[in-house]
This record gives C-alpha cells, sequence and structure tokens, in this order.
C-alpha cells in the first residue's frame, strides 16, 4: 500500500514556540492514524498542516503525493476536514451553506449529502439556529461533499449523539474507506478504530507505531 | 469565475438575510448629512463644500462596509472552508469587490437623493450622466482598495484600526479626483470642467490598484 500521508521531521512554530517538533510519520492509503496528546500538545496544527491551512517551517510533508506547502493547491480538494469550528455560515442555511461548498468544489450532490447526515427536514434552516449535534452533522455533510480521499478528523463525534455517531460511521468512520487521521480524547475507541497512534506531546512526538493503551494514557499524565 | 461567482452569490445572500452592511453604510451617511445641515446651519451648499462633504461622507461611509467584508468569513472558521477548496485565492478577492461595488451602488441610491434634499442648492438632475460615470469609477476604486484592504485585515486582531488607517490614506487620491470631478456639477450653473481629466485619472487608479491586488492578494490569506 502507497502512503498516503508521509511526514518526515515536520516542524511547525507559533513565534518562539514549538507547536510541532520533529513529527515523522506514514499513513497508508486508507488507514487511520490517531493522534492522542493534551491540549495544547499540537494535535489541531499538524491537521491544519496537512490541511494545507498552515505552512510547514521544517522538514518535509506530503498528502498523495503532493508536497507542502508547495504543491497545497493539489491537496485542497482532496482533503475533508473536519475541525472544532463548522466552518459554516451561520446566517446561511445548512442546504445554501452545501451548495455553496458544492459550487466551490465543482460538485453536486447536496441532496444526498443533506439525506445522509439526516437533516433534509432542517435543510432550510440557518446554521445559528441549530444545536450543536446538528451543526456537527451539518459540518460532516461538508466535509465529505466533494468525496475526498483524506478525511482529518478533530473530536468528529463531538456534541452528537449515540444514534447520530452510529449513522455517521460510513460517513466519516473505518467503514468510509477513506485514509484518516482522527484526534480524539476518546482513548479506547480510537485505539480500536487505528491502524496506527500518534503520541504529542508538548508538539514533541512521543510515539508513532501501533500502540497501546496504557502507552497512550501516559501521554495524559 | 465559477468560484468568484460563487462567494459573490453567497456574499449577497448573507446581506439579504442580515441586511447588515448596506442599510448600516445607508443610515450612516443620512445621519452626517443631517448633521451637516444642522452643523453648518445652512440649508444649502453648492460647488467644492457639497462636492467635499459628498465625498467624505462616502468614503466614511466605504470604511464601514470594507470592516465588515469578512465579518461572517471570521465566525465559526468559515474562511478556512473556503481556503479548503480547489480555487484560485483570487476569486474571493474578485468576490469581495464586487459585493462591495453593489453595496456602495445601493448605498449612492439612497445618499444622493438625501443629501440633494438636506444640503444642495441645485439640483441633481441636470448632470446625472457625468454624475454616475464619476460615481461608478470611484466606487470601481473604493471596492478595489476596500477588498484590499478588508483582506490584509481580515485575519488581525487590530482589524477595527488597520481598516480605516490603511483605507482612507490609499483612498485620498479618489477623494481628490472625484471631489474635483464633482466640484463643478454641483455648482448653481452647473458645468464639466476638466470632467475627462478627473475620470481619466481615476480609471488609471483603478486599474493600478485593482491589478495591484490581484497579484497580491493571494499572498495576504496565506498564513
Amino acid at each position: 500500500m502507497s502512503d498516503a500521508i508521509a511526514l518526515e521531521g515536520l516542524e511547525r512554530n507559533y513565534g518562539d514556540r514549538a507547536a510541532l517538533s520533529g513529527v515523522t510519520v506514514s499513513v497508508p492509503a486508507g488507514a487511520t492514524l490517531a493522534v492522542f496528546g493534551s491540549n495544547g500538545a499540537g494535535k489541531t496544527t499538524l491537521l491544519r498542516v496537512l490541511a494545507g491551512l498552515l505552512r510547514p517551517h521544517a522538514g518535509s510533508a506530503s498528502v498523495l503525493g503532493s508536497k507542502l506547502p508547495d504543491e497545497a493547491w493539489k491537496v485542497r480538494g482532496k482533503v475533508g476536514y473536519l475541525g472544532h469550528e463548522s466552518l459554516l455560515y451561520r446566517d446561511l442555511s445548512v442546504r445554501q451553506n452545501l451548495e455553496f461548498h458544492a459550487r466551490l468544489h465543482g460538485v453536486t450532490g447536496v441532496d444526498e449529502a443533506l439525506a445522509a447526515v439526516g437533516l433534509e427536514r432542517r435543510a432550510g434552516d440557518a446554521i445559528r439556529e441549530l444545536s450543536k449535534g446538528m451543526v456537527q452533522r451539518a459540518a460532516v455533510a461538508r466535509a465529505i461533499l466533494h468525496d475526498p480521499p483524506v478525511l482529518l478528523l478533530d473530536e468528529p463525534r463531538a456534541n452528537l449523539d449515540p444514534a447520530a455517531a452510529e449513522a455517521l460511521e460510513p460517513l466519516i468512520g473505518r467503514v468510509s474507506g477513506r485514509t484518516r487521521v482522527l484526534v480524539s480524547h476518546d482513548v479506547e475507541r480510537s485505539l480500536a478504530e487505528a491502524d496506527l497512534a500518534l503520541g504529542l506531546r508538548a508538539g514533541r512526538q512521543e510515539f508513532a507505531q501501533r500502540a497501546d493503551e496504557t502507552q497512550v494514557r501516559r501521554l495524559y499524565s | 469565475m465559477r468560484a468568484a461567482g460563487a462567494i459573490l452569490r453567497k456574499d449577497l445572500q448573507i446581506e439579504l438575510r442580515t441586511r447588515q452592511s448596506v442599510p448600516a453604510m445607508a443610515l450612516f451617511s443620512v445621519t452626517v448629512f443631517v448633521l451637516f445641515h444642522f452643523g453648518l446651519d445652512r440649508d444649502e451648499i453648492e460647488g467644492s463644500l457639497a462636492s467635499g462633504v459628498l465625498w467624505v461622507t462616502l468614503l466614511l461611509a466605504t470604511v464601514l462596509a470594507v470592516s465588515r467584508l469578512f465579518a461572517a468569513e471570521r465566525e465559526d472558521g468559515a474562511l478556512d472552508g473556503v481556503l479548503l477548496a480547489p480555487i484560485d485565492r483570487t476569486a474571493v478577492y474578485l468576490a469581495k469587490a464586487a459585493a462591495l461595488f453593489l453595496y456602495l451602488v445601493l448605498l449612492e441610491v439612497v445618499a444622493l437623493p438625501a443629501f440633494a434634499i438636506l444640503l444642495l442648492g441645485p439640483g441633481l438632475g441636470g448632470a446625472f450622466p457625468e454624475l454616475l460615470a464619476i460615481v461608478l469609477l470611484a466606487d470601481l476604486g473604493l471596492a478595489g482598495v476596500g477588498a484590499l484592504v478588508a483582506g490584509l485585515a481580515a485575519e488581525t486582531r487590530l482589524r477595527e484600526l488597520i481598516v480605516p488607517l490603511l483605507l482612507l490614506p490609499l483612498l485620498v487620491p479618489v477623494l481628490i479626483a472625484a471631489a474635483n470631478a464633482t466640484k463643478p456639477l454641483l455648482m448653481l450653473n452647473p458645468a464639466a470642467t476638466d470632467l475627462g481629466k478627473w475620470l481619466g485619472f481615476m480609471a488609471l487608479y483603478d486599474i493600478v490598484f485593482v491589478l495591484l491586488a490581484v497579484a497580491v492578494f493571494d499572498f495576504l490569506l496565506e498564513d
């Protein structure tokens, strides 16, 4: 299997502070990398670098064979990013938001995406009128609308009730068949669905391998 | 152009839903005209004074719109959603400039009659074609530079300070040209003196700044 994501000595700083330092990991196509670390460990920064939203300051990073940041334009449109924020316009309806993103990506399938996340009946409601769980469902629809081969997921089940989380599994879960980088504090569940685990502590890589739960728990101590 | 069209359409949808920018600009302009009406203690003004009051007011109303041009993008990381799409980021600039241009035209539909009613001695009707050309060329410049400054300030914490401090000096040439072009039209006996010169100056300004913005805007949205 070829590597969908390859990082070698990746570094990223915010001013003088190193947010990521020496991160080296490869993720085969179709595999899931679970990223662990306490708050401020650099997990979200890693996802943003992989999405092409932040430039790496040293080391190398490639996604689907395209080097970042020089070929970030090739990566855009091939990743689905689900972050802490919905990346949706609060004053537009769910449908208007998805139609907007569909136009940007040059795709169709808004109705299908709405049906997949169970928001057909709330499609006309503005994002600001929805509960957090429904906003998360709309954000999932946005992230998978263009059928990206790579998913970057930051606490993807946040605010979702168990039934909704289960319903979204075919879209963003392991069964989706996509290459996934998954950030979650649900250690047990993340390990169960991950092929690889990356442990970060203050931006430094503690491990990148098939991790056991004890090793991951040690990160949070 | 597909992406620019999508972003422009989205901006207009948000403006239609929220009705924030254009009504605020119009209300601001009318309020300033009322203030001048009482502050100058005159029922009618003309010539350079009228031209100056009109264009300074429109310029300050532009600042309001520029400050809010990326407001929707700042909420819930919506700008990231746009930046993740496989589009040329110049599309964002073109869409924002087009939206600002439309807001300015709508503003002037309200502001010019209000100005004529509240302050202007001579009527605007006789010089309408010339005034329309001045307003459209000035609006192009205001929109072109306004969208550039809005993009520059979009991700900064001091945007409320950066926008007026950067925008107003950059718009001084438009103000000079527009005010000088308008001045003879607002006299008691309208005359289109040097109109061609000032229109040419504004057209040149518009072209230079739009090209400059297209060249640099991609870098403004880079991390």
